[in-house]
């Protein structure tokens, strides 16, 4: 008998260094900023509105941080068990405009036996390597 | 252009109800598909759904302590952001008590010239009985000039 693959892996899996296949999304288009920004009421029009990113100093619509925060940190929680989420820290270092292809990954960065957490580092990443998001996703098992 | 008077203020508390049709639409946006955050009457929240907040606080003058700040659309950017659970997140259904306040606001030199001015602000969500289910912790900043892109 095999497991089930979409089972929350055990706390035995958990080693440090294991996670789930990278994941590969996009391109990036402007609807799915526009998307993003009604679901979370940030409507600021440096995201969507042309114009105003360009008199910004942007080349184009500048992506919407939080996007790709909410992808990788959501599709990490996916993995690991979404009830099992105790803390996400996130921090941005680049920016993504439209036509970009990110690559998520998450890896166990380090596990307590005695609080059975585990530390997920988060990365997500631009097709030109530049990390656009990091995060850390606590888990309690 | 950041007030740092703002420092301290207390957003007035407010109320924010987890919705499932929300939790559904949030999960959609962000490419969620986990079953866990669509199936059943009470879907558990996405990592970062409680920046919905937002919709919550606007309903109820004076509850958002981040207009004070005034940070500049252009020049203010999100630096980070942390959310805490003290138990599994919160799930469709459940009725939040929530207040903000800016805890911090900071300034420090840019690597590339100029002054980067940062804003904090906490928010609690509690439940009914008082305790305290979740924090968000947002850190804003903003540049002294245009940021550059790349």
């Amino acid at each position: 008998m095999t497991a089930d693959p979409t089972a929350a892996p055990s706390w035995e899996s958990l080693v440090v260094g294991a996670g789930p296949e990278p994941m590969a999304r996009g391109p990036v288009t402007r609807t799915d900023f526009v998307r993003y920004q009604g679901a979370s009421g940030d409507m600021n029009p440096v995201h969507h509105d042309e114009t105003f990113a360009r008199a910004a100093g942007f080349p184009a619509p500048l992506g919407v941080g939080m996007w790709p925060a909410g992808m990788l940190t959501a599709w990490a929680a996916a993995w690991v068990g979404p009830e099992r989420v105790r803390r996400v820290r996130i921090r941005w270092q680049a920016p993504i405009f439209p036509g970009e292809v990110l690559t998520m990954e998450a890896r166990v960065g380090s596990r307590d036996d005695a609080s059975r957490q585990v530390e997920l580092e988060l990365t997500c990443t631009r097709q030109d390597g530049a990390v656009t998001v990091r995060a850390w996703l606590t888990a309690q098992l | 252009m950041v007030d740092r008077s703002a420092e301290g203020a207390e957003g007035t508390p407010f109320t924010m109800d987890i919705e499932r049709g929300k939790v559904r639409e949030f999960a959609r946006a962000v490419g969620a598909s986990h079953a866990a955050f669509h199936a059943g009457e009470h879907p558990v929240i996405p990592p970062t759904f409680l920046t919905t907040q937002f919709f919550w606080e606007a309903a109820e003058e004076g509850s958002n302590p981040w207009e004070r700040v005034a940070m500049s659309q252009e020049r203010g950017m999100h630096a980070e952001q942390e959310y805490i659970f003290h138990g599994p997140p919160p799930r469709a259904g459940d009725r939040l008590h929530c207040r903000s306040r800016i805890e911090r606001i900071y300034e420090k030199q840019g690597r590339k010239g100029g002054t980067l001015t940062f804003a904090v602000m906490v928010t609690e969500f509690r439940d009914a009985a008082g305790a305290l289910v979740a924090e968000a912790r947002l850190t804003g900043v903003e540049t002294s000039k245009p940021p550059e892109e790349g």
